[in-house]
């Protein structure tokens, strides 16, 4: 049997643990049998044999889980063989997410994690902490919710030189620049609407000064380029200077104004506004994410797909779970 | 400036020539010659494609001469084969002297502003700018642009510059 962690229970550790439960006998044809063997958040958990919806349900209605032990001893404690790491996002010190993740690696255990922090801060460590062990780390979640990226550059366009990858990595940004082009509104407008509604954040900065799509891209570049970059190598700027006569002057050249992360071969990482053809497939609208990336052989590979949520980040997740226990991976 | 014109040409010897000596004659330079054998029109003719620099002051003349050599001119005056790219100015354009904002491109010699268009907004509200830049090739395009950044950064003017190699 398959033992899993899960160390955040917020949002999206809840949202992964309601699809090990409710799609059990899909992901078990998959991978054979697995229980979750532990749960924690920041102060609380839960261990041993235990049903994961109450669990889900108590975290809900109380805003915890039963016991006191925090994630720390849980490590100690209990034996897993992977671990599900969904803590909230630090892209300066990686923690809390990232102690447990060099400590699932100590135990040689296999990771998967939603978390961009540890990766942005010491992406080239953990992976050669990995390979020490002999671990796996899956981390499509941290890029563009369920949009495939990571399998897809790693994987799928294994055997192509990859020149250069440009892509919407930021949907709260996409779609408070998709209203102002398509209703002509100020931008502080626009972000205090998104705000009500919830795809802004009270303290909105982290997605419009561009940190969010830096840090991606962070991730994908280090995946792709074999580097080791850091988010003080993106030259990052945000989007907060955009007016709706931008938009305007803009369109009637047949061009919009996107926030788009680039990395190439070269060593750019760049995440800024750009002028964008309305005929570009990256001229998307609402809060997609897509990446367009650029091949010797494949050509040009688009992907699109929703950015954040509950639900696509599980589905990114469970893609990882399968593609490490898969049964008809032969690299499994 | 740079132009490029193309030309429908007969598959038969001295064509080629019927162009390049009133481009010579006018005083304009080569920057290169696509031929492409495997676009015969349905007239049996070869679209050729020349990019040359030549004063503005002279194309008209120019193509005349190479009409009057009996040489069918498809089109001109679309800069395709260059670098030729827009940007977008957002700031206090005006106040901040657009013209030398301008010149500073211009003056290089290698790209030149070719179209600026400019929105005014309220007083005291930022303006916009959308200005297209020429430049002989992508590495000036390049070093143009890296001028145009730094004159802004000065005048904190922000610059949204394009996806360049744009799919379409």
């Amino acid at each position: 049997m398959i033992r899993i962690a899960i160390l955040g229970f917020g949002t999206v550790g809840r949202g992964v643990a309601e699809v090990l439960s409710m799609k059990r006998d899909m992901i078990e044809r998959k991978i054979g049998k697995y229980g979750v063997v532990a749960i924690a958040d920041s102060r609380s958990s839960i261990s041993g044999e235990f049903s994961l919806l109450e669990a889900i349900a108590y975290k809900e209605e109380r805003g915890r889980l039963p016991y006191d032990k925090t994630p720390r001893e849980l490590l100690d404690e209990i034996d897993f063989d992977v671990l599900i790491e969904t803590t909230p996002t630090d892209v300066k010190t990686g923690e809390p997410g990232l102690s447990y993740i060099k400590e699932a690696i100590r135990r040689d255990a296999d990771v998967i994690t939603s978390n961009k922090g540890p990766l942005v801060v010491a992406f080239s460590e953990i992976m050669e902490m990995a390979e020490r062990h002999g671990v796996r780390i899956g981390y499509e979640a941290t890029v563009g919710g369920a949009m495939p990226v990571i399998k897809l550059v790693s994987r799928e366009l294994a055997g192509n030189r990859i020149f250069r990858i440009r892509g919407i990595l930021n949907g709260t940004t996409n779609y408070i620049l998709s209203r102002m082009e398509k209703e002509g509104m100020p931008y502080s407008q626009i972000l205090s609407e998104a705000k009500e509604m919830g795809i802004a954040e009270a303290d909105p900065s982290y997605d419009v000064d561009g940190i969010d799509a830096g840090a991606k891209l962070v991730i994908i570049a280090n995946t792709i380029f074999n580097i080791s970059a850091s988010l003080n190598d993106v030259k990052i700027k945000g989007i907060s200077g955009i007016t709706p006569e931008a938009f305007r002057v803009a369109g009637e050249k047949g061009y919009t104004i996107r926030l788009i992360a680039e990395a190439d071969e070269n060593g750019r990482l760049d995440v800024s506004p750009r002028l964008v053809k309305l005929t570009n497939p990256l001229a998307i609208y609402g809060t997609m994410n897509a990446l367009l990336v650029e091949t010797d052989l494949a050509g040009e590979i688009f992907v699109i797909g929703k950015g954040a949520g509950k639900k696509e980040t599980a589905s990114a997740i469970i893609s990882d779970l399968v593609d490490m226990y898969g049964r008809n991976n032969r690299s499994g | 400036m740079i132009v490029t014109i193309v030309v429908e040409l007969d598959d038969k010897p001295g064509q080629l020539l019927k162009v390049i000596e009133p481009i010579s004659r006018m005083g304009g330079n080569i920057i290169s010659i696509v031929h492409d054998r495997h676009r015969v029109t349905p007239m049996k003719k070869i679209p050729v494609e020349f990019v040359v620099d030549i004063k503005s002051d002279r194309l008209e003349r120019l193509i005349e001469l190479i009409r009057e050599a009996k040489i069918q001119v498809r089109s001109y005056n679309e800069m395709r084969l260059l670098a030729t790219e827009s940007f977008l100015l957002i700031g206090h354009i005006i106040h901040t002297d657009l013209s030398d904002t301008i010149n500073t491109i211009d003056k290089t010699g290698f790209a030149e502003v070719v179209e600026a268009r400019i929105t005014m907004p309220k007083l005291d509200e930022p303006s916009t700018a959308l200005i297209t830049i020429s430049a002989r090739g992508k590495e000036e395009m390049r070093k143009a642009v890296e001028l145009l950044k730094e004159v802004c950064e000065r005048k904190n003017i922000m610059v949204i510059e394009p996806l360049n190699d744009d799919l379409v």
